[in-house]
């Protein structure tokens, strides 16, 4: 098993966690993995992303062009990356804010309102935490909680009072996450 | 761990006695991780943010001239800055391990990652013969295990060790194994300066004489270490080689995105290897010889416009046909385009 | 009075400190370095602190200071000398640091290692040799060249609105909270020697007792880059260098 994966968003979305979350969750797993930001003066409130790979095997490339599944929170991101899902792949979006569908039909296309459900939460900084549960529930690479162990080392310990909260908002993006196109 | 962090924490675990830095883009985790660690609680390292990297290669200076295990850590137009420090070190032959996470140049550049600091890591950079020994780690746990080694070689050879490093290798997170935390040493060596004993002279630590005919003699004393150096101390690896018919050569983060290259090729049934330098300066020139004698064509995968291919030219020495295929100004060669590179300027041309 | 009578040790007046080398100074004659180096080495002497003391010498006429001192020492690039002794006393607190530097490589090319040495407070102790040019390249501008004062880059006088004025890097270092003890001195009569040897000492205590950055400055004289006998020189120097780099503490230790 080898999953590609890139996050792009806003900074501020938690992207670059999302990733990392990913990753660790992968660690705990017993999986290689590897994250690799895009770092600069995007980190600082322009779009930023991470490509994350978790795999059975040693990870040659850390950067790719082809990814198994795209997950983008904004128009731009999706410009741009809707085009790198390899063929037979996922693409993952957030509905808020987008201004157009994807034209793919040979990927599947799953859509996730996040950020209405983390409003509903009365907590939109466990949006990124519903776009996970939306894509492990399309993609089981990950058990649940291998992710929450993951979220333990990303979140600092000063925090951890609110991992139920997290673990809560996986639950819901496994719910309200819907399939919009399956590929052709 | 994130690469630019795990170089941290493998320099308080190898027992590093102090590290002088100032901040650059992308490589100021190194500092922040320190700073958070506070290691002087840990293990009695010293940490300074230094007033520039002109500054901070000098205070590594001081502190090696008293035997201690320093390191820096900048980017490329930081280290160009360090430059001079470098060849005060490598004149006064005092241990240092320096990391230059490379980005892409020249000037200000761009902090995305590159490797076009290659000639000045490998082939000089300050002024005078002298050289210092490169690493380049492909991986981040490289980056830890070349921490210690660093310090190991330094120490044996007195002589400053780069590890060269980039932006993605700093920027990235994957699995690293820590290796046990080392002692400080707590060793002074004769050539320190520690307060002069009573019966011994007092020790000076220099890179100046006045006299050519002595100045040549510590010339020529330098270059007998590096030919020690080349002789013990060449590390590389090789994937792929035993049936190959082309060979990739790539050092670093270029080397693993080569490596996906050659899996690509060997799919479609491209019988190519690959070669990774671990150290640029001793060069595998032996290795890259024998090589290629049994190679249809050699093409060198590289972020800069063309550094490194002139090593493994010399290397090969004619026996087979050696190109470059580059990206630079941040922009990171993708497998498929390196790929392609095999094809056309290799296999077709 | 035979020359062994005089060599009796009941006859004994004056004798070399041992933290001075038996080398033969390549200052010039009648130049200040030779009588700045004893006060210090005495000094270091007289406290008995010899092997717990590493000095760092400068790119200038001092360049060779090592040979002269018998303790430890590092040879600094230029105008470097202050983040080379911060590395070394941030390894080695306990020993006394020191840097010997002169105008060029203090107030020009060092200016940021000084400033920022001194601003982080290192417990270490500065001598500042001031005499207003480049000696050992045969007698350039300085950063503290009096305005008018010929060199050989100033040939018809420093001009300060195209040369810059005289740097009182001195008074500027007063300012900074990480000095503790800021003083200017000179080596050009004996009252004044004992004045300097005694700022060499107060600051070597001060080290002692971490206190911050201690910083002598010694006004002196260059024969050579000035081109004048060493007794017009230091006429010269009373007349000219004096009243724009007056003598005397400029930051002392609240009692």
């Amino acid at each position: 098993m080898t999953e590609e994966i890139i996050i792009a968003g806003f900074g501020g979305q938690g992207v670059l966690s999302m990733g990392q979350i990913l990753c660790y969750g992968g660690v705990m797993q017993g999986k290689e993995v590897s994250w690799m930001p895009s770092y600069g003066p995007e980190m600082r409130g322009g779009t930023a992303n991470c490509t994350a790979i978790i795999s059975d095997e040693q990870i040659s490339s850390p950067v790719l062009n082809e990814f198994d599944t795209a997950i983008v929170l904004n128009q731009p991101s999706m410009d741009k990356f809707e085009d790198a899902v390899k063929p037979g792949g996922l693409l993952i979006y957030e509905e808020n804010g987008m201004t157009r569908k994807p034209e793919r039909t040979d990927i599947n296309v799953c859509s996730i309102a996040a950020y209405d459900e983390s409003v509903r939460m009365n907590n939109t900084k466990v949006f990124n935490m519903i776009v996970i549960g939306g894509f492990l529930k399309v993609r089981p690479i990950l058990e649940l909680s291998n992710v929450i162990d993951g979220l333990k080392k990303v979140l600092p310990e000063r925090y951890h009072h609110l991992v139920p909260l997290n673990e809560e908002a996986i639950h819901k993006g496994m719910d309200i996450i819907k399939s919009e196109h399956k590929a052709d | 761990m994130k690469g630019n962090e795990a170089l941290a924490e493998a320099a308080i675990r190898a027992g590093a006695d102090a590290y002088f830095g100032y901040p650059i883009t992308p490589q100021s985790e190194v500092i922040e991780y320190l700073m958070r660690e506070n290691p002087v609680d840990r293990t009695g390292m010293q940490v300074l943010q230094a007033e520039s990297e002109i500054a901070a290669i000098n205070m590594v200076y001081g502190a090696a001239g008293c035997g201690k295990r320093v390191m820096t850590s900048s980017s490329s137009p930081g280290v160009s800055l360090k430059m001079e420090g470098i060849s005060y070190i490598a004149g006064a032959e005092l241990p240092c391990v320096l990391v230059n996470v490379v980005r892409a140049g020249p000037g200000l550049g761009t902090i995305q990652p590159s490797q076009s600091d290659y000639f000045q890591a490998v082939k000089g950079g300050g002024h005078g013969d002298y050289k210092m020994i490169v690493l380049a780690p492909a991986t981040v746990q490289e980056s830890v295990d070349y921490v210690k080694l660093g310090f190991e070689l330094a120490f044996k050879y007195r002589n400053p060790v780069m590890i060269l490093s980039d932006g993605i290798i700093g920027q990235m997170m994957e699995k690293v194994e820590l290796f046990e935390q080392q002692p400080r040493s707590k060793e002074e060596p004769e050539w320190a300066t520690v307060g002069k004993k009573e019966g011994r002279d007092s020790v000076i630590v220099t890179s100046l004489q006045l006299q050519s005919e002595e100045q040549e003699k510590v010339n020529l004393r330098l270059q007998s270490k590096y030919r020690e150096v080349e002789k013990n101390e060449v590390m590389y690896e090789t994937y792929n080689c035993e049936d190959a018919e082309y060979l990739f050569a790539a050092f670093g983060s270029c080397a693993r995105i080569t490596r996906k290259a050659m899996e690509m090729a060997r799919k479609k049934g491209i019988k190519v290897g690959l070669i990774r330098p671990q150290t640029l300066y001793p060069f595998p020139v032996d290795a890259i010889s024998e090589l290629s004698e049994r190679m249809k064509g050699i093409l060198t995968v590289e972020m800069n416009a063309g550094q490194m291919v002139e090593d493994v030219r010399l290397a090969v020495n004619g026996k087979t046909p050696v190109e470059h295929f580059g990206r630079f100004g941040g922009v990171i060669p993708s497998p498929e385009e390196i790929l392609e590179a095999l094809e056309q300027k290799i296999i077709g041309g | 009075m035979s020359e062994n009578t005089i060599k009796n040790p009941e006859n004994l007046v004056y004798e070399k400190t041992s933290v001075m080398t038996d080398r033969v100074l390549h200052y010039c004659p009648g130049c200040g370095h030779g009588t700045a180096h004893r006060m210090l080495a005495e000094v270091i002497d007289e406290l008995g602190i010899q092997g717990d003391t590493i000095g760092v010498a400068p790119v200038g006429c001092s360049v060779l200071a090592y040979y002269y001192f018998d303790v430890d020492m590092q040879e600094a690039a230029h105008g470097r000398a202050p983040a080379v002794a911060t590395g070394i006393k941030r390894v080695l607190p306990e020993k006394y640091v020191f840097t010997y530097q002169g105008d060029g490589d203090l107030a020009a090319i060092g200016t940021a290692e000084t400033i920022h040495a001194c601003n982080r407070g290192e417990n270490i102790l500065v001598v500042f040799i001031n005499n207003g040019i480049y000696g050992m390249t045969g007698g350039q501008m300085a950063p503290t060249t009096l305005e008018g004062m010929k060199s050989s880059t100033s040939p018809r006088g420093r001009d300060v609105k195209t040369m810059g004025n005289p740097l009182k890097i001195t008074e500027l270092l007063a300012q900074l909270p990480g000095t503790y003890f800021v003083t200017r001195q000179s080596v050009h009569t004996p009252a004044n020697v004992r004045k300097t040897k005694k700022a060499l000492k107060k600051a070597l205590e001060y080290q002692k007792l971490d206190k911050g950055t201690c910083f002598v400055e010694v006004v002196a004289n260059c024969p050579s880059g000035w081109k004048m006998t060493p007794v017009q020189s230091n006429k010269w120097m009373e007349e000219n260098m004096f009243p724009y780099y007056p003598l005397g503490d400029i930051k002392v230790p609240e009692k």
